[in-house]
């Protein structure tokens, strides 16, 4: 239990401890005990489906201001990750190309105020899908790719700019060339936008051939996926590995099949922001992670 | 490819060779499909009665999925696309465009009531 109680003062220390959701299906205290993670431990923040350019009073009536304030929290954190995550939807969708590299521009300005400097992007239908994903990588890179931070792969996977939300043949080529030089016991973090699983195919929540990346992952013994598109915490396990789906920061959707209708939850101004935030991941490299909610407005309940 | 969408592609198929003879056959519905509608976007049938759903578009690439029946088809612009489907359940079926199409794509949607009168 020692490593458990140093854990809890890491997250004392980091500003993040209370209301943490242990949600690994591993067993956090097992792992914290193992003494395999000494050193390594750290973590990153995901933020998602920020639609920046959105317009809807009744939706969001701070959409022009939301973003900074999520940047202003996260920069408020006492101890700053070692990088942050945008999974998708970094803008609004628009028609106008020329609108659409003004928002993407806009947003870039916006979040080169965070403190940390070490940023990934994901591209969500919204930036990528009317265009085949040229203007965000003009502006973000490339479409997927992998990096690895202290002991963890990390794969970026690409899901919308094929409008047909799917990740393609070339792409999962190259996961699985990707995936060949890790062995099966490699940690192994997904980032992506749409859910890989079916999670819902009335309301379009899926990727077409997601099972395909899936069952390239199930070769390896610790992965687990951070996406977005669903505008709310939601998680699920395939076989060994769990999906994790984060809120948005722009308005909160239903849950899965709970109303007739995928409409956005209306802003309540009783409660500003309910529903929207980000969450920092704490990463155990060796099985487990651990994720804490956040709240836009600092004190605000989730 | 998992359950569904191999079921959705055996379905197509089986079912587009249907399609080129369908005028002397069932019923044709056809559904025009435009940024961010259907039309009609809500459509009765009979529980057991073949139609034949035509779907064209006159804007760009949508596409429409019933996963109720795991029936989906690609709708281009200038290529009328015919699927054959028969109900074999009553009540009442969201069908929804599954190819991103823009700012009003989330809700382009309709619905398929399917009643039982046997």
């Amino acid at each position: 239990m020692t490593h458990l109680i140093d854990r809890r003062k890491f997250l004392h220390l980091a500003g993040i401890g209370g209301g943490v959701a242990f949600v690994s299906g591993l067993g956090f205290d097992v792992f914290a005990a193992d003494g395999l993670t000494d050193g390594l431990d750290f973590y990153f923040v995901q933020l998602s489906d920020t639609h920046w350019g959105f317009k809807g009073e009744d939706k969001n009536p701070d959409a022009a201001g939301t973003l900074q304030k999520a940047v202003a929290a996260v920069n408020a954190l006492d101890k700053q990750p070692d990088f942050v995550v945008f999974t998708g939807d970094l803008t609004h969708t628009t028609d106008d190309a020329q609108e659409r590299r003004r928002r993407m521009a806009e947003f870039k300005a916006i979040v080169s105020e965070l403190k940390v400097k070490q940023v990934k992007f994901i591209p969500g239908e919204h930036d990528a899908s009317l265009d085949k994903g040229e203007a965000y990588q003009a502006f973000f890179g490339d479409l997927h790719y992998s990096f690895n931070h202290k002991g963890i792969h990390f794969i970026a996977l690409d899901n919308v700019s094929d409008p047909a939300a799917q990740l393609g043949q070339a792409q999962l080529d190259w996961l699985k060339v990707d995936l060949q030089a890790l062995a099966a016991n490699t940690p192994i973090v997904v980032l992506t936008h749409r859910p890989l699983f079916d999670l819902y195919a009335k309301w379009d929540w899926t990727t077409r051939d997601g099972q395909q990346a899936i069952d390239l992952l199930m070769a390896f013994e610790n992965v687990v996926v951070f996406y977005g598109h669903i505008h709310q915490e939601h998680h699920h396990v395939t076989g060994h590995i769990p999906h994790h789906a984060a809120k948005s920061l722009i308005f909160p959707l239903p849950a899965p099949g709970s109303v007739p209708k995928r409409v956005p939850i209306p802003w309540d101004s009783a409660k500003p922001y309910n529903g929207l935030g980000f969450r920092n991941i704490e990463a155990y490299p060796w099985k487990n992670y651990r994720i804490e909610e956040k709240a836009i407005i600092k004190g605000e309940t989730l | 490819m998992n359950a569904y969408w191999k079921k959705c592609l055996l379905c197509l198929l089986l079912l587009t060779p249907l399609a080129a003879t369908a005028n002397a056959g069932p019923p044709v519905i056809v559904i025009k499909a435009s940024k961010f509608l259907f039309q009609p976007s809500k459509i009765e049938l009979k529980k057991g009665q073949t139609v034949i759903l035509e779907f064209t578009s006159s804007d760009r690439m949508h596409g429409f999925s019933l996963p109720d029946f795991a029936v989906r088809a690609d709708i281009e612009p200038g290529k009328p696309m015919r699927v054959s489907f028969t109900p074999d359940k009553a009540g009442s079926f969201a069908f929804r465009c599954d190819i991103f199409c823009g700012d009003g794509h989330e809700e382009m949607a309709g619905e398929i009531i399917v009643r039982d009168e046997g």
